[in-house]
């Protein structure tokens, strides 16, 4: 896949995952107000490690097997992507587990609540 | 600091921020490890790909040394932290926006239903 090799990763995961908003109708795609809010904690801090990691020499990235389009810091733009896909992915296959098992999540379930909403 | 510290500190980082800052408490709820048995698998493949490929390379000098998949074991630090700190966050956000509209449920200014 040479250069699109990480972004097709980022793809696959988004592809692999779709099921779950689209048949299971977990509604992540759907609140995604919440989940750009939701992912910023995680989105800030872990951007910031790896541009430590990367000023330190931690790890490199291959220019080859990827677009070669780099930002600032010297962190490629799959990267900064792939903190995005991922979390994004995970609280899909959390809320499928939610939904499936109806086990407690620690916040009342959205679907016992009222329309109303705007979305 | 080399990575096996910093995905150390990151693990407790956010076993602080689950527990006692959101008291989400995550990591004590069924749900939440059913959900991150599935992801570990997911990125133990998408990792094994990254660096089996040599997408991503690691200074053998920041990581311990021992590798799962191709992947340096620090790798499933900093999965799981950052898996916990994006749950974590998901509920506490969705904790606060549907209790707020449960509570509205008790109110005469609530919009009427449509489903």
């Amino acid at each position: 896949m040479g250069h699109l090799t990480y972004l097709g990763l980022l793809v696959g995961c988004l592809v692999v995952t779709a099921p779950l908003e689209l048949v299971l109708r977990v509604r992540v795609y759907a609140r995604w107000r919440r989940f750009l809010l939701a992912v910023l904690p995680e989105f800030v801090v872990f951007v910031v490690w790896v541009l430590y990691a990367i000023a330190q020499g931690h790890w490199d990235y291959d220019g080859d097997l990827t677009l070669g389009v780099r930002l600032p810091g010297g962190i490629p733009v799959e990267e900064v992507l792939f903190f995005l896909v991922v979390p994004l992915c995970s609280v899909l296959a959390f809320e499928a587990v939610r939904k499936v098992t109806g086990w407690d999540a620690g916040y009342p379930a959205e679907e016992a609540l009222p329309a109303g909403e705007r979305r | 600091m080399s990575y096996s510290t910093l995905a150390v500190a990151a693990v407790i980082g956010v076993l602080v921020v689950d527990l006692a800052v959101y008291r989400t408490r995550m990591v004590t709820r069924r749900a939440f490890w059913a959900a991150y048995a599935i992801i570990v698998v997911f990125q133990l493949l998408m990792n094994g790909v990254l660096t089996g490929l040599g997408v991503v390379t690691y200074d053998p000098d920041t990581i311990w040394g021992a590798r799962i998949a191709y992947a340096p074991v620090e790798d499933l630090l900093f999965g799981f932290a950052m898996v916990t700190l994006t749950l974590a966050s998901w509920a506490a956000v969705n904790r606060r926006a549907n209790t707020a509209r449960r509570r509205g449920l008790d109110t005469d200014t609530r919009p009427s239903s449509t489903r």
